[in-house]
């Protein structure tokens, strides 16, 4: 294919019902999705808990951008590009820090205030009359085209042109509110170091898999039919409440009709959760102190009506999931065609029992960790689908399951749990956002054209 | 039922053998009925359950863990993982006799072998040993890689 020379090609690889196996395998297609899909969109950064005083710092990164998250002087948050505005040093390196009331590339010396402007230069008069008042440099640390927090959580869109954050998202921020609202006091705080590893792997296959009811009975029978098992052997001598993680480990065996009755919501723009009418984390155990913690908080009519969801798995495409019930998150980020660097970070609610984050700490190693014996064998056929679809004389993956006519076409949709609309729908918005690279850049910007929104 | 030094250290060299050599029902005979395996995520991390580890597992999550391993349906281990342990001497670091607790140090290296791709891990493993009417016993063994905070391929095996 010819993707370089003809990039606009790339929209033909999605089709109803399939889509082409280069968008896995090939490096070029990749290229295009940094260059347009992860600029265009609105991409997660991090949790402002993460920068709690000004100065403190995170750095991370966004498509393949070298990115540094501070929290300001007047107690805003910046999104920077971590460079030297001089010669292009990465400023900060540790994933956390606190760089006081100025960041100083340790190179040249070049200091900033906070918010990336410059602050000063030693011996700046060797600048004086060489015009370096209109140069790049003296603009100091650039910030993204656009950032946005939300609750606290931080995101930006790099493209200069395109939607606003909430055209972006819609109605799937009410996940991330009703994530918050599940702490007494409103708030959400990160706690300690993400998972990080590496699956190798195209980055659609880990997004794809999150709402992909139709494989866990099949590939976590290794796991969780064993726990299942070995559970009803010893639970006659087990003392005390069922242990958390048989709670969170069963689930993963329930059959077809289940996951079919979890139900699924879409949202335009390839945003979409799994557990609307119920989920695997429908049937934990909870403690009075918590309900009574809430209760107290919100009234006991808003307090239930916040605890009754149980939504399973919200992808806000392109490449977060996060999952409010057991509050954690996992971002996906592109490194390659066949590689993706999965990071699972978890948070506490605050105001809320310590139990809950036993749990959130215990399910995120369980599950989703490199160590985990149920993400082995999701790995396991992301690698080995990443593999297959090296094979000639069938170029497509089939994503067809219970696909309507008129599906995606509303603000919010609830279908069964076993479609695979969720797919269908972030490849609506792949070619969406994709759009750009065809040269057409009405496509990307049809709600604004304004350009940055704070 | 005093404890040598010596006997501590075959110990944690049998241990690392059973592993290798995949008997992984007897490996779990080796834990009090308590036991529990850390792998912590940050390096020098004390906090065990209110923080993310890589694994802390109770005998529960071992076993399943052992069983999924040879299991029919396993498809990650199909085909299997083979691994190797290269101890470096095992230290006692301390015998209490009285309060019957016993630490042992060992610096480590794994490799994990899967069709033609192979992880090096490496780092420190402590071994809290217990001595029961059959023997010692594994009340907690605690791994810490030397780059524990670093992105990983799947570790499929236990180290
Ligand atoms: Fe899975």
């Amino acid at each position: 294919m010819t993707y370089l020379n003809n990039p606009g090609s790339v929209l033909d690889l999605v089709r109803e019902g399939e889509v082409h196996r280069d968008l896995y395998t090939s490096e070029a297609v990749f290229d295009l999705e940094i260059q347009h899909l992860f600029r265009n969109t609105w991409v997660y950064v991090g949790h402002a808990s993460q920068t709690p005083n000004p100065g403190d710092y995170f750095t991370t990164t966004v498509a393949d951008q070298p990115i540094v998250m501070i929290r300001h002087q007047d107690n805003t948050i910046k999104v920077l590009y971590n460079r030297c505005p001089h010669r292009g040093a990465e400023i900060v390196r540790d994933v956390h820090g606190c760089a006081g009331t100025s960041l100083r590339c340790p190179y040249h010396a070049w200091t900033f205030n906070t918010d990336g402007s410059l602050r000063r230069i030693p011996e700046r008069e060797g600048y004086d009359n060489t015009g370096f008042e209109s140069s790049h440099a003296a603009r100091g640390m650039t910030a993204v085209a656009a950032m946005h927090v939300h609750r606290e959580w931080v995101f930006c869109r790099l493209a200069e042109k395109g939607e606003d954050f909430e055209t972006f998202f819609g109605g799937s921020l009410s996940t991330i509110d009703n994530f918050v609202d599940r702490s007494p006091a409103g708030r959400l705080e990160v706690v300690g170091a993400p998972l990080r590893y590496v699956n190798r792997c195209n980055w659609k296959m880990l997004i794809e898999n999150q709402t992909d009811t139709f494989h866990p009975m099949t590939v976590h029978a290794s796991s969780a039919m064993t726990a299942k098992t070995l559970w009803e052997e010893v639970k006659d001598k087990h003392e005390g409440p069922t242990p958390m993680v048989v709670e969170a480990i069963v689930p993963f065996t329930m059959p077809y009709n289940f996951y079919d009755g979890m139900g699924i919501r879409v949202w335009p723009n390839g945003h979409g959760h799994t557990g609307v009418h119920n989920s695997i984390h429908s049937d934990y155990t909870e403690e009075d102190e918590y309900f009574n913690a809430m209760r107290e908080a919100y009234g006991a009519e808003r307090a239930q009506e916040i605890l009754g969801e149980v939504r399973h798995n919200t992808v806000y495409f392109p490449n977060l999931m996060v999952k409010g019930p057991i509050q954690k998150l996992r971002l996906f980020k592109p490194i390659s065609a066949n590689e993706t660097l999965i990071e699972s970070w978890i948070f506490r609610l605050v105001g809320a029992p310590d139990y809950l984050l036993e749990r959130t700490a215990m399910y995120n190693r369980l599950i989703n960790a490199p160590t985990s014996m149920v993400g082995h064998d999701d790995t396991e056929m992301y690698e080995r689908a990443q593999q297959g679809l090296r094979a000639e004389r069938n170029e497509w993956v089939n994503i067809q399951r219970l696909q309507l006519h008129d599906e995606c076409t509303q603000p919010e949709e609830v279908h069964s749990g076993n479609s695979e609309v969720q797919f269908r729908n972030q490849f609506h918005a792949w070619l969406k956002y994709m759009a750009t690279a065809a040269g057409s850049i009405q496509a990307a910007a049809t709600q604004s054209a304004t350009g940055t929104d704070g | 039922m005093s404890v040598t030094e010596q006997e501590l250290i075959d110990f944690v060299v049998r241990e690392a053998r059973l592993l290798d050599e995949e008997r992984y029902e007897d490996w779990l005979e080796l834990f009090t009925s308590d036991g529990r395996y850390w792998m912590p995520l940050e390096p020098g991390q004390t906090e065990e359950k209110l923080v993310t580890s890589l694994l802390y597992e109770d005998m529960i999550l071992l076993t399943t863990r052992v069983r999924r391993l040879t299991g029919k349906l396993t498809y990650s281990q199909q085909p299997k993982s083979r691994g190797v342990h290269i101890l470096q001497l095992p230290a006692v670091d301390s015998m209490d006799e009285a309060a019957n607790v016993f630490h042992v140090h060992t610096p480590f290296q794994f490799i994990e072998s899967r069709m033609d791709e192979k992880e090096m891990y490496a780092g420190w493993m402590d071994h809290n040993l217990t001595m029961e009417k059959d023997g010692l016993k594994i009340k907690m063994k605690r791994v810490e890689l030397v780059n524990c905070d670093a992105a990983h391929h799947n570790m499929q095996l236990i180290i």
